[in-house]
């Protein structure tokens, strides 16, 4: 055991960087504080890529890539990581699709040996792909189980008028059943290349000889062509936008969105600061919940609504985007409490920190709060991989490394003008699942 | 299979009977801290069912002389949210911390199990939070399914089929003064088992230990024991929750197993591996998901306890394939039972299982889940370096004699909730 997988700052050790000659970025970051190694490869392609009539795909194209390759059956593949008594998963988001194992590190060339077939030589089987239909058509109606999800989907609809982040990662069901096996595969060939992927490796590893397993594995795929998008600039909304879901429920739910600021842009820090002094820091991780509670009890709308018996539960999100994207406010209606009472109290007390900001001292918690969180979530070989895979693909080199010391020069100037920018009326949509 | 791993806990007992067990590791500037109770949903008053659960909400509010608020500031400066959970035997207070802030937040956590307030104005919070949950709880078919399950396996009145978090019913009229009662009687230094895992010192966390719950004095009323076997008698039961306006089907198909203490545990570990957890849901998930196509989610969970636990099978599917999907069901669960599983499986499983524990030990926090199950079970400080070998230990006719003993569909509990009215 030696050496500490973060810093108390927050900062995570800087990785071994290298391209390979096909275009393949590839991270890599020693850490050696247990057997363990995690293999992420990420891709850039996400439900924001998606036309229409292929919504979903993204999607759907991370489910085909688990159904066999030409050198692994597709009876063995959701079993290859498991012989080594590894975890391994996939997700696919609006920017990103990506796939993960992490396993003993004996198991390092079987783990890049499978991605590389999955980046280059998955089947598409037909069968398959018709099985895997009613699978995400299962995976789509689970969700609209959940009357919160639900209303999700609609608000993010809503507040989104032409960029492609208006339609929800699993697509829309129309979609789903009417896509062929062939737009898949397309879809795949188009995306799935070395120049539009990274490959990040963290564990129990040499970094020179983990590279030239990655060579060994990986040199060979040709590069393929930089996929090229035509990209939809969202206009600034001019008007609140509201809507309402009645349906057959239990519980009220309200969600007030408002338009944010991408990763890259200078007030990405302030706004997450801001929403810490809202409703708790999550930190930066999009999986943050995985990891417990909030921390939110001072938090301003924990305080006004949870505190004061008007909400059961308040919650935010706000995480980094490639392109301006959403601040969603979520509140649960408590028992007794109208749902328009709920919404008039929740909009005032947005209200009131547009027009006036948030004073020093709940800044001063609110970045507290976020840089321990930063620092809590690094907790695994797994999650880092997952940082820095998920900031290199959505932001770009360098922005990671530096948004523990951004979050940490945010003033409460800087909050209040986010705060007055962002939480305008007329940036917001409002919408409200009433039970009936 | 797999080497030793060595956690090496070091366990002490502090002189009011508190047990506090420590395990230091570097891989991050932070600690893990997890405080269990003995003292779960088992100890409900008849009627009062969900009182221990209420009681865990407060906990985090106004505690020993700290104010509501005073708790807030402190759980929010240093970025702590407690977990705080409640089993049937259990209440757990869970959290993470900056290795620099342990005393500040055990201090707090100490407070919190020894005195919580109970306040009239946070019971009348807390209770509307918990009947909010309990209402979203009724409109959740794999929520109902799952809960649905446990009175049809033990009996309504058993203590494992009653309802952890209660109903509105019996929720509702629970007084501050029932909850103050319930907490006198039930939480104790020598019912607290602390575990301190991450970037601390032995001498340094038996110190911050002391501090904070050294000065807490009293018994406990005995411990609450179930009955060992379930009442409820070995037929197939079946249950149809219908949810007409929901898109999709959850169903819950389950039995009864045996006591964590049986020899045979870990024949069932794998025997649960090869029905429904290899690969991505073991037979069940390679039958129903990936030939049949007809769910998102296939598979099984098993935990043994104080008593003979579940097993329980899942799986969400359009209310069109309830029936096949149960047909199915019926047959992996049979042929396992009839033919056990093959050595190949066997093996595999092994090897996965093996394989699986350096990364869930990984954390601080799986660390600490670990030891806290390791002291609830007797299991032993070294359970880590010997569960290797209890696993690899496990045959081929112990495992089909797992399935033979448990998985008979004609003794299953099937639920089934969601836009279903049956065939």
């Amino acid at each position: 055991m030696c050496g500490q997988s973060s810093r108390p700052d927050g900062v995570l050790p800087p990785p071994r960087v290298a391209v390979l000659d096909n275009g393949l970025q590839v991270r890599i970051i020693e850490s050696h504080t247990a057997p363990l190694v995690s293999v992420w490869c990420w891709y850039g392609v996400g439900s924001k890529d998606e036309g229409p009539g292929l919504t979903g795909a993204s999607h759907w194209v991370e489910h085909m890539n688990f159904k066999g390759t030409a050198g692994i059956p597709a009876d063995e593949f959701k079993q290859f990581i498991d012989r080594f008594g590894g975890f391994w998963n996939g997700y696919t988001w609006i920017d990103q699709t990506t796939y993960v194992a992490t396993a003993t590190k004996d198991a390092l060339d079987q783990m890049l040996f499978l991605e590389a077939e999955r980046m280059d030589r998955c089947l598409y089987d037909a069968a398959a792909t018709e099985s895997e239909r009613t699978v995400i058509v299962s995976e789509l109606q689970g969700g609209e189980n959940d009357p919160d999800h639900l209303l999700d989907i609609e608000v993010t609809a809503t507040a989104f008028k032409a960029h492609p982040y208006r339609h929800p990662t699993i697509g829309w069901v129309g979609d789903l059943h009417a896509m062929s096996r062939d737009d898949l595969h397309g879809y795949y060939r188009r995306y799935y290349t070395p120049t539009n992927a990274t490959l990040v490796i963290v564990g129990d590893v040499d970094a020179d000889d983990a590279l030239r397993q990655a060579e060994r594995r990986f040199g060979g795929i040709r590069a393929g062509a930089i996929p090229t998008r035509r990209r939809t600039v969202e206009p600034a909304q001019t008007g609140e936008r509201r809507l309402e879901i009645e349906r057959e429920g239990t519980t009220g739910y309200l969600k007030v969105a408002y338009h944010a600021p991408a990763a890259t842009d200078p007030d990405f820090a302030p706004m997450l600061v801001l929403d810490a002094a809202l409703t708790g820091a999550k930190g930066l991780n999009l999986w943050a919940s995985f990891g417990g509670p909030t921390p939110q009890r001072r938090a301003r709308l924990y305080r006004s609504l949870v505190d004061a018996g008007h909400a059961a539960a308040v919650d935010g999100s706000f995480v980094a985007t490639a392109d301006p994207y959403l601040f969603m406010v979520s509140a649960t209606a408590a028992g007794g409490t109208p749902l328009a009472e709920l919404r008039d109290l929740t909009l005032a007390a947005l209200d009131t920190v547009c027009a006036g900001g948030i004073p020093p001292d709940e800044v001063a918690r609110a970045r507290r709060q976020l840089q321990a969180r930063i620092v809590l979530e690094n907790n695994s070989i797994t999650n880092i991989g997952h940082q820095v895979g998920f900031f290199e693909t959505v932001a770009g080199p360098g922005v990671l490394v530096q948004l523990p010391a951004r979050i940490a020069a945010v003033t409460s100037e800087d909050v209040a003008r986010v705060a007055a920018r962002y939480l305008a009326t007329s940036n917001r949509t409002v919408g409200w699942f009433q039970p009936i | 299979m797999t080497p030793t791993l060595g956690l090496a806990p070091v366990r002490e007992q502090l002189a009011n009977g508190v047990t506090l067990i420590v395990t230091q590791t570097p891989t991050q500037p932070a600690v893990t801290i997890s405080a269990a109770m003995s003292a779960g949903s088992l100890c409900d008053p008849i009627g009062a069912e969900g009182t221990a659960h209420l009681l865990s909400r407060l906990l985090d509010r106004a505690a020993g002389t700290r104010a509501a608020d005073e708790v807030a500031d402190v759980l929010d400066f240093h970025g702590v949210s407690p977990s705080i959970t409640v089993s049937r035997h259990t209440t757990t207070v869970s959290c993470d911390c900056l290795a620099g802030d342990v005393e500040p937040v055990l201090g707090l956590v100490g407070d919190m199990l020894r005195a919580p307030a109970c306040l009239d104005a946070d019971v009348e919070i807390r209770r509307g939070q918990v009947m909010t949950g309990l209402r979203e709880d009724e409109d959740s078919p794999s929520t109902r399914a799952l809960d649905a399950v446990m009175p049809l396996l033990y009996g309504a009145h058993h203590p494992y089929g009653r309802a952890t978090k209660g109903s509105p019913a019996t929720v509702e009229p629970i007084e501050r003064s029932e909850l103050l009662d319930f907490h006198a009687a039930r939480f104790a230094p020598d019912r607290l088992t602390l575990v301190l895992v991450g970037d601390i010192t032995v001498s340094a966390a038996v110190a911050a230990a002391t501090e904070a719950c050294g000065g807490w004095r009293g018994q406990a009323a005995p411990l609450v024991s179930p009955p060992l076997l379930p009442p409820a008698p070995p037929v197939h039961r079946r249950l149809i929750i219908p949810m007409p306006a929901k898109s999709q089907a959850d169903i819950v198909y389950g039995f009864t197993t045996i006591v964590r203490s049986d020899p045979a545990f870990y024949a069932y570990w794998v025997m649960n591996n090869v029905l429904g957890q290899y690969g991505i849901g073991g037979r069940l998930g390679q039958s129903i998901r990936e030939r049949q196509g007809m769910a998102y989610y296939a598979g099984s969970m098993f935990e043994a306890g104080h008593i003979a636990g579940p097993l329980l099978v899942r799986a969400g599917v359009n209310a069109e394939n309830v029936d096949r999907a149960l047909e199915s069901i019926d047959i992996e669960v049979a042929g396992l039972a009839r033919d056990g599983a093959t050595g190949q499986e066997v093996m595999r499983a092994k090897r996965y299982l093996c394989g699986a524990m350096p990364r869930s030990l990984e954390t601080n926090a799986a660390i600490a889940r670990f030891l806290q199950t390791a002291q609830q079970f007797d299991l032993g400080l070294d359970h880590d370096s010997r569960l290797p070998g209890l696993v690899d230990a496990v045959t081929v006719e112990a495992v089909a004699e797992a399935a033979r003993r448990t998985l008979i569909p004609e003794q299953a509990a099937v639920v089934i909730a969601g836009p279903y009215e049956g065939s």
